[in-house]
């Protein structure tokens, strides 16, 4: 018997470690981020076509360009944007991926193989 | 990558627009083929963690940075059906309240970063996953290799709409160089990012990584045969 065949971590840790690992980086990491233009900012201006750019209509909003209105610290005003986004987004594709999933226990669609049964788990 | 609003004229962001819309809803059926009740809230964990790496932009060199687009990791991890409606539900957030990313160039952030490096991204990784050791030890190396390819087709794709729906008259020959160069760089950072999370996430749960599947029933199912022998 090869290593790893039984999972290390359960799934609620593997998921709540997932979930914090996102949370720091969004809400501390973010924070030491390069500033510098990104690639296609960088090739936009260099080949003169940046000026076409125009201001979405949610520039205005209170966590646009990832700072907080109002919020003076740096890294508070940084943090509020990646924290409620990284929730907001976790809450959002979690709520779809939930939705959208094979119920245990439903007949799988014809050509479809559950994963249990592929895993010979019944 | 977020194509800012003004970049494409409206046809092209209409054109996008429609393909976005036809992707999210055939994503939303062909997920139901990748998501249990165990793997689905993956969805939400990957999406996550997509949203916050996308956060941070590392240097690439003379003044230019790049971050992670998330394609093909989501797409290895979760699934290319599920990784899509995951880099739609991002790229939506980015747009509505961080004004990352235009409005109406939406339909052409979610071709690119959410259809674009999925498709690439995933289509390497299986590609590769034939060429390579059938073992999970192959399974980051293939995954960096379809992140690393994905980013300069996104570029590649990006510099398409624009030759054809540019709103500024400059060289588009010059204007591909640049991107496929500059991508190229931020490529690597894309494959060491999902090459490192591949790895971590196997080491820790490789029956939770949808890009082993296969690997996992097989050790199953010898598992089960050594049992019952």
């Amino acid at each position: 018997m090869s290593r790893g065949d039984a999972p290390r971590v359960g799934t609620r840790a593997f998921l709540l470690g997932g979930i914090l690992v996102a949370l720091l980086i969004a809400g501390v990491g973010s924070y030491y981020a390069s500033s510098h233009p990104d690639g296609l900012e960088y090739v936009a201006e260099s080949s003169g076509f940046l000026d076409t750019a125009e201001d979405s209509p949610t520039a205005g909003s209170p966590l646009a360009d990832y700072g907080t209105a109002g919020v003076d610290n740096e890294r508070v005003s940084v943090a509020i944007p990646g924290v409620v986004g990284t929730l907001l987004v976790l809450l959002v594709a979690g709520g779809i991926g939930f939705a959208v999933r094979r119920r245990e226990g439903a007949e799988p669609a014809p050509g479809e193989r559950s994963d249990a049964a592929a895993a010979g788990r019944g | 990558m977020h194509v800012p609003d003004g970049f494409l004229d409206a046809p092209i962001s209409v054109a996008t627009g429609a393909v976005a819309a036809a992707a999210v809803g055939l994503a939303l059926r062909g997920a139901r083929r990748e998501l249990d009740d165990r793997t689905a809230p993956l969805a939400g964990l990957v999406a996550a963690f997509v949203f916050a790496a996308q956060m941070v932009n590392f240097p690439v060199g003379a003044g230019t940075s790049g971050h992670l687009m998330g394609g093909a990791l989501a797409a290895v991890l979760v699934g290319p059906w599920t990784a899509v409606l995951c880099l739609a539900v991002v790229l939506l957030v980015q747009a509505l309240l961080m004004a990352d990313g235009g409005i109406t160039a939406l339909g052409t952030n979610i071709s690119l970063i959410g259809i674009v490096t999925v498709v690439i991204g995933y289509g390497v990784f299986v590609l590769l996953r034939r060429l390579l050791p059938d073992r999970l030890e192959s399974l980051p190396v293939a995954a960096a290799l379809g992140a690393f390819v994905s980013v300069p087709a996104a570029a590649a794709v990006f510099t398409g709409l624009f030759a054809i729906g540019g709103q500024a008259p400059v060289d588009t020959g010059a204007v591909l160089v640049t991107m496929l160069g500059w991508h190229t760089l931020i490529g690597i950072g894309e494959a060491l990012v999902t090459g490192l999370v591949v790895s971590a996430v196997v080491a820790t749960r490789p029956d939770l990584v949808h890009g082993a599947r296969s690997l996992v029933a097989a050790r199953h199912q010898q598992l089960r045969e050594t049992v019952t022998a």
